[in-house]
């Protein structure tokens, strides 16, 4: 069972549905016991770092997920998810995250041409850097991706296996170890998305 | 390199999709689910639903409808009309919306904008401004272009993006219907005018529109075309195929 963490922040429909597409069996959850109880957790989120960091802590289920992680568990975050799982932000301030990979997430605008717009907002290419990772084993070379992302992930080359470009490297996908993430939506992002997440489920590309 | 975006528009009015020409003449095209699905499958890059009803019982038709819809593909969807309100809001984005687009609701209440992009994110928020020349000028319109609303486009734009509209979709009502090309001056003014994403709309008549739209105006994220697309004018994978022989990036 997979469980899609609930602490508050964010839509999940979209992301509940693409599982049930692939027929991953899911459960949307803000209790420690369920979570504790699934083979593999889903940390989404959208929104400001700082708030959903605060929720993360105030509910506990922060804690739940680093634990988790700790004992082997498969952790996949995604957006905002997927920067929450890093050291630390540089989102209006400076915040800790769970510090289950190693980096900081940083502002965009910082380091690419004035020219380009922030939010980084559409479809980009994935460049794979590590393209033998089990997540990516249903991803192609130049595959289109959806991003929605003001802030990116940086100062982590150790744990990224894939990039976009926008000016600068963009850290689109990483990992370490059962410790994952995608800066980008796969379940926004049509059937490389959902092959993203039968990847991740453990299940077999479908086309 | 990000891609240009290609975003067929539904029209959604008692659960069906249909389509104005210059504002008038509804023709039936066809079921929304299936056309969504067909769209997703064909290398559409997100979808746009607008819902042209009025009623409450119709309102509750096509939330079901948008529902069905984002539980079957999953590419970005954005939806519109009848957005007057915070509650408004609410109800499309948990029926499945990623973006959600003000038009008439932002002219009647001008802190619409701001209150929702607090609440949802700028991301979210999609200011559409339907324009067109007036004494020499762009003028909003409103109520589905029947209204002079006598604001400056270009003004009302620029405050929207200050607000935090997070993407402007701008539909030219002097090349809707057309089918001679995207108004290219109208949306030249606009991209100069603010630095976020620019939808392009109304006037696209084949893939060389298309490609003139990106090639003379690198600053326009996306274009966005119902009719054309409904009929089976162009297809999507036709079209991508022309922007990418021209060199435009776009995901194949």
């Amino acid at each position: 069972m997979i469980a899609i963490v609930d602490y508050g922040v964010g839509n999940l429909f979209s992301l509940r549905s693409s599982l049930a597409r692939i027929g991953a069996k899911a459960v949307v959850t803000g209790d420690a016991e369920t979570l504790c109880a699934a083979d593999k957790i889903i940390l989404p989120g959208v929104g400001a770092f700082a708030d959903a960091a605060e929720k993360l802590r105030g509910t506990g289920l922060g804690d739940v997920v680093v634990r988790q992680a700790r004992r082997g568990r498969d952790v996949l975050g995604i957006c905002l998810g997927m920067q929450l799982l890093f050291d630390r932000s540089f989102e209006y301030g400076e915040h800790a995250g769970l510090g289950l990979l190693h980096g900081d997430v940083a502002d965009l605008s910082a380091d690419i041409p004035a020219a380009l717009k922030v939010p980084h907002i559409g479809w980009n290419a994935l460049h794979l850097t590590r393209p033998e990772h089990p997540l990516l084993r249903h991803v192609r070379e130049g595959d289109c991706v959806y991003f929605v992302h003001s802030f990116y992930a940086k100062n982590c080359a150790a744990s990224t296996i894939a990039t976009a470009e926008y000016g600068v490297s963009v850290t689109a996908a990483v990992a370490d170890g059962n410790v994952m993430g995608c800066q980008f939506h796969p379940e926004k992002s049509g059937r490389v998305g959902l092959n993203i997440l039968r990847a991740f489920c453990g299940l077999e590309a479908a086309v | 390199m990000i891609t240009k975006r290609i975003i067929p528009c539904l029209d959604v009015k008692d659960g069906r999709v249909v389509k104005g020409v210059n504002f008038l003449g509804l023709h039936d095209v066809s079921d929304p689910v299936k056309l969504a699905q067909y769209y997703s499958d064909n290398g559409a890059d997100e979808l746009v639903f607008y819902d042209i009803t009025a009623s409450h019982e119709e309102r509750a038709l096509f939330t079901d409808i948008l529902t069905r819809v984002a539980e079957t593909i999953f590419i970005p969807l954005t939806v519109g009309g009848g957005i007057n309100t915070l509650a408004d809001f609410d109800r499309v984005l948990k029926c499945g919306a990623d973006k959600v687009s003000v038009n008439s609701g932002a002219i009647r209440d001008r802190a619409l904008i701001g209150a929702a992009a607090k609440r949802y994110g700028d991301q979210c928020v999609v200011l559409s401004v339907d324009a067109k020349r007036v004494d020499g000028r762009f003028r909003v319109f409103a109520r589905g272009g029947r209204e002079d609303t006598g604001l400056d486009a270009i003004e009302w734009i620029r405050r929207g993006v200050g607000d935090g509209a997070g993407e402007i979709v701008l539909n030219s009502i002097d090349t809707d219907g057309v089918k001679r090309g995207f108004d290219l001056e109208m949306l030249d003014a606009v991209c100069q005018a603010v630095n976020v994403p620019v939808v392009a709309s109304g006037g696209a008549g084949g893939a060389a529109d298309f490609v003139a739209l990106f090639q003379t105006l690198p600053k326009v994220d996306a274009g966005l075309a119902a009719s054309i697309f409904h009929f089976g004018e162009v297809t999507i994978p036709a079209l991508k195929a022309a922007l990418a022989e021209n060199g435009i990036p776009v995901r194949r």
